[in-house]
């Protein structure tokens, strides 16, 4: 008897779980979580830094990381059914910071449905970037060392979008073998310059798209992979440029920075 | 009788608050000066109130800002040279470390859209962070320095009166220094009192100086902030550190050896002169522009014209301009009593 019994919960629940995979019905007007993580790796390791071995770039470069920064802003999601859900921009700025896993699942609340593509900003617009100090909080604040502080130039008003430090035995310049790459630059106020942010947007029905409801956790898990900032649209040797940051060859590793990013699967 | 008793006993007694008000001083706030334009600083956003201002005043004094506490604003920026560093064609900061660049006066900044020789900068209120933050100036993080405001006994209950908030944001730490320097405003030299018709007259060689000003100079020194807040190259010979100014910030090629034209207010308290303090009077600067003019990238059209590098400036000529460009000294501001230290 007792095994009857536990035989027919097991169905129920089998047909539960049936049930909500198969059928899932949207309340587009309700609000649910999403988080998007940033995993970051190293080619088809976890990224580690300071770690013990190097990586190996695509160009047969060998490097250890000590530092990766990032933001990612503007946030946008679609539909299956073609609509676009903006994030709206006071809560769509998120600075990733490897070492630090509070920052690598950035959550936000868009409406109950299934979404077939995410997009997003690698750095920060131009608008915010030139927006009062009052405006720039939270990981915004250029007045916080542990967030925009560590991620803004002084001296050339402006956001670096995307901060990459480590050593590679393919360096020999003026500062030994460290190489620091830190990508910014949004177009300029006072006059044009260049403009490096980038727009990543990425198919999500390859491998499992999201189906975002009420009273459950979905979660998009993204790998970023460092060694793709090396290759892609351009070769970057480190021989060549150890040292990236407010010059014209900035341009060209931004042009590789949305290859980084791919999506993994989704967690429903 | 009675009432007519009472009449003046109350006209002499607002009288005498009048004057009482007028000696205190009452704090105005920002005052644009009837002969400028409209200021660029966007005061919506950071009216200037007595308790901001004298807060700013005091940071702006204060060596906490910088990583060993030996390191202040004034510094570097001296009130009596108009906020420059006289005699330092680079200045020096922390531990003594040279700059590349000439410590600028800090005067009439609300006027400025741009900040820096290079122009890097284009809101007032993020300039206080690229000193504070850099190695050779007060090479510090604005976190630890905001740490150290909070933890001092002096400065919460100093934010508290001036924004309502004893915590200490960054923000308002930026904003409080805003408030001080846009409060340094030089409107009050001969040529001011002059162009105001305040009962004062040009001499007769201030005033053929001017008209010598106004045909050789004035297209880039333009009245009455004394500069158009443009980038120019104006021919400086190329210097061993190869300084190509603008061209840092915008990547462009055609900004290559471009710097900010200064304003020439208050030339004679901002010795030496140029990005790098090259030239140390105002006739060697004059020299420069008469014979020492280089062709180099970007040189600007206007010194470069009909085959003649630079601007003829002959000898005469250059008593006139020096005693016109002595008339934008402005003593009131450099001894002004509310902007030294407190």
């Amino acid at each position: 008897m007792q095994r009857m019994i536990v035989s027919f919960l097991f169905l129920i629940v089998l047909f539960a779980s049936c049930k909500k995979d198969s059928a899932p019905s949207f309340n587009a007007a309700v609000k649910a979580a999403l988080t998007v993580e940033f995993d970051n790796i190293a080619g088809s390791e976890d990224l580690k830094l300071n770690n013990v071995f190097y990586y190996l770039t695509a160009n047969g470069d060998s490097i250890k990381v000590s530092k990766l920064k990032y933001y990612v802003s503007n946030f946008s999601f679609t539909n299956v059914d073609g609509s676009l859900y903006t994030i709206p921009q006071d809560s769509s700025y998120h600075l990733i910071i490897e070492g630090d896993s509070s920052t690598y699942e950035p959550e936000f609340n868009i409406p109950e449905g299934e979404y077939k593509a995410v997009s997003f900003l690698l750095g920060v617009d131009s608008l915010r970037n030139t927006q009062d100090v009052s405006k720039r909080t939270g990981d915004l604040d250029v007045t916080d060392s542990a967030k925009g502080g560590d991620m803004y130039w002084s001296w050339n008003s402006g956001y670096i979008f995307y901060k990459l430090e480590g050593i590679s035995p393919q360096v020999a310049g003026m500062m030994g073998k460290s190489f620091m790459y830190h990508i910014g630059l949004f177009g300029g106020k006072t006059s044009p310059t260049l403009n490096n942010l980038r727009k990543v947007t990425l198919d999500l029905t390859q491998r499992g798209t999201p189906k975002v409801k009420a009273g459950k956790e979905t979660n998009i898990h993204l790998t970023v992979d460092v060694l793709k900032t090396f290759s892609g649209t351009a070769t970057v040797k480190l021989a060549d440029n150890s040292m990236v940051m407010a010059n014209p060859y900035s341009a060209t590793v931004a042009n590789n920075l949305p290859g980084i990013f791919s999506h993994a699967h989704t967690h429903n | 009788m009675y009432k007519k008793q009472t009449v003046i006993i109350l006209l002499f007694l607002v009288g005498l608050y009048a004057c009482k008000k007028g000696l205190d001083n009452p704090f105005l706030g920002f005052q644009k000066p009837s002969n400028f334009p409209e200021p660029a600083y966007r005061f919506s956003t950071n009216e200037v109130t007595k308790a901001g201002f004298e807060l700013g005043r005091k940071l702006f004094y204060d060596p906490i800002l910088s990583h060993n506490n030996t390191i202040s604003c004034a510094s570097c920026h001296i009130s009596y040279a108009a906020f420059s560093h006289p005699g330092h064609n680079v200045s020096h900061g922390i531990h003594d470390r040279l700059g590349t660049r000439n410590s600028p006066p800090i005067m009439n900044l609300a006027w400025s859209t741009s900040f820096m020789w290079d122009g890097g900068i284009f809101d007032l209120d993020l300039q206080p962070i690229a000193p504070i933050t850099n190695h050779v100036e007060m090479d510090d993080t604005m976190a630890n320095v905001l740490n150290r405001l909070r933890i001092s006994s002096v400065y919460p209950p100093l934010f508290e009166q001036a924004f309502g908030d004893r915590t200490i944001s960054g923000t308002h730490f930026l904003k409080a220094l805003s408030q001080f320097m846009v409060m340094c405003i030089s409107s009050h030299s001969k040529y001011d009192s002059v162009m105001r018709k305040e009962g004062i007259q040009f001499s007769p060689i201030e005033e053929a100086g001017y008209a010598l000003f106004q045909q050789k100079c004035a297209s880039c020194h333009q009245e009455p902030l004394f500069t158009n807040h443009a980038f120019v190259n104006n021919g400086l010979p190329i210097s061993a550190l190869n300084d190509q100014g603008r061209y840092g910030i915008t990547l462009d090629s055609n900004h290559r050896y471009q710097f900010k034209v200064p304003s020439l207010r208050n030339i004679g308290y901002t010795t030496p002169y140029m990005h790098d303090g090259r030239f140390s009077s105002v006739e060697q600067v004059l020299d420069f522009y008469n014979s020492g003019v280089q062709k180099t990238p970007n040189l600007a059209s206007s010194f470069n014209q009909n085959g003649r590098l630079g601007i003829s400036i002959s000898a005469a000529e250059k008593t006139k301009l020096v005693a016109f460009l002595k008339t934008l000294d402005d003593v009131y501001f450099v001894r002004d009593k509310t902007l030294v230290e407190p």
